[in-house]
């Protein structure tokens, strides 16, 4: 915790994140394309399930895509708080670089999980408690960029975000939680059920370099659009100063 | 005391009154209700399978219309400064606003959803629960949706993006709300998602007054 601490503590300095973000943002990027390879040609090698065929290797894209794209929620959460009750400027250009991520990888698990579903279930899509709550999760992620896009005031727009972040972080697992109520047809926890993993160990390997692939891409694009979004707040600034 | 009871009776007339007041709200509920049959073809047997589902649906968006005036005049006029100044603190102002919203709304829809539902086939039998829980609903809807207002502040176009912030929220007390009703109609225990709506209901009372507060601060701030 103290390692944390200590962490967002010298990260917070905007110099000190520029220089150490020059090179983890390209570390993380190398990272992402080298796992995410693996995880591929590991993934392509394995043999058919048998029972979900060839069909299989799409979790592979899957899975990793709906865990990061609730990961990056609550990356976007967190700087949010850290932004409202610092009125830190940082925290704030990274909650707004989040977003657009989330958004995608959100997406993209909708998206593949619906051409996994056409084989698997004969349907595009099924009124689930685990789509639900991943569209409705997409929804929130628009919801925050409008609001974002909608506010002229720089300043401003980031509180308001960061408010309405913070009451879809308290809303998310009750959503959640009601969706299942309503309905549930979603295959249970596979990977950490409890009394270890349901998953073969052909499918873990690849699995585990996708998880990595995905987690380092995520980290490596946060800080690349961090980075721009600084930037660009300097540039305006700049672009003040010199119009006075 | 009395300044929130000025502040109440205020509100109140103000969401009574102004514009039609509900009767703006009652109308589009019962214009989009109108829709399903026309869209979905007017079969009883088909009609009443989705009755109250639908009769909550359209309350949903019924309950999104005045949502946008709840903080937009009184931002608009200075009102809002003032509030902030003095008096009770900002929110419960906006915990008032929230409540007087819901009586001069939430509650007039709440009484009009047991006759959308019934008119599209659902039993009558249905009718004093679809009252609760539409009022219950009502009141999770108004306050998640003023804390949706408040941030829009100050937004172009605030009235569709109060609606796309707010929406999302809304699933919990619509699955609670219809699954109740329709766990009456099957017989099963309607309680436990009756239970779950109240729960829910309240804590969005109980807290959004704060997100509310805090996004009229930084709008007027």
């Amino acid at each position: 915790m103290s390692f944390v601490a200590t962490l967002t503590a010298g990260l917070s300095n905007p110099a000190r994140f520029m220089g150490v973000s020059r090179w983890l943002a390209p570390a993380f990027g190398v990272v992402a394309a080298v796992s995410i390879l693996a995880g591929l040609w590991t993934g392509f090698s394995a043999p058919d399930d048998y029972q979900q065929g060839a069909t299989v290797r799409i979790m592979f894209i899957h899975v990793p895509a709906a865990i990061m794209s609730m990961t990056a929620y609550a990356c976007l959460a967190g700087t949010s708080f850290f932004g409202l009750v610092f009125r830190h400027a940082l925290a704030d250009a990274a909650a707004k670089a989040a977003a657009p991520l989330g958004a995608a990888f959100t997406a993209l698990a909708l998206v593949t999980g619906s051409l996994w579903g056409r084989p698997m279930w004969g349907t595009w899509w099924v009124w689930d408690a685990r789509l639900t709550s991943e569209l409705v999760l997409l929804l929130l992620y628009l919801g925050y960029m409008a609001l974002y896009a909608a506010l002229d005031d720089e300043q401003k727009a980031a509180r308001a975000a960061a408010i309405l972040a913070l009451v879809g972080v308290v809303n998310l697992p009750i959503i959640h939680f009601s969706v299942v109520w309503w309905n549930s047809l979603h295959q249970g926890e596979t990977i950490f059920a409890a009394g270890g993993s349901k998953a073969s160990a052909v499918y873990l390997l690849p699995l585990g370099l996708m998880f990595l692939g995905y987690f380092s891409l995520f980290a490596a694009l946060w800080l690349v659009r961090t980075r721009t979004e600084v930037w660009r707040r300097k540039a305006a600034a700049q672009a003040l100063r010199a119009a006075r | 005391m009395s300044k929130t009871a000025a502040l109440f009776r205020r509100e109140l007339a103000l969401a009574w009154g102004r514009g039609g007041g509900p009767l703006n709200a009652l109308a589009f509920y019962a214009g989009a209700a109108i829709l399903l049959p026309l869209a979905g073809g007017a079969e009883p047997s088909r009609l009443a399978a989705v009755s109250t589902g639908a009769a909550f649906a359209a309350l949903a968006l019924a309950s999104l219309l005045s949502l946008e005036r709840m903080f937009e005049r009184d931002y608009d006029d200075g009102a809002l400064d003032l509030l902030a100044l003095g008096g009770p603190p900002l929110e419960v102002a906006a915990a008032i606003k929230a409540l007087a919203q819901w009586l001069a709304n939430g509650a007039p829809l709440a009484l009009l959803s047991p006759v959308i539902a019934v008119s599209l086939g659902a039993p009558l039998a249905l009718a004093p629960l679809i009252v609760l829980t539409a009022l219950l609903a009502g009141l999770a809807m108004t306050f998640l949706g003023g804390a949706g207002a408040a941030l829009a502040l100050g937004a172009k176009r605030g009235g569709v993006l109060v609606a796309v912030i707010v929406l999302p929220l809304y699933a919990p007390p619509i699955i609670f709300g219809a699954g109740a009703v329709s766990a009456l109609a099957q017989g099963l225990p309607w309680q436990p998602p009756l239970a779950f709506l109240a729960a829910y209901a309240l804590g969005a009372a109980a807290l959004t007054p704060f997100a509310m507060a805090a996004a009229c601060r930084n709008a007027i701030g």
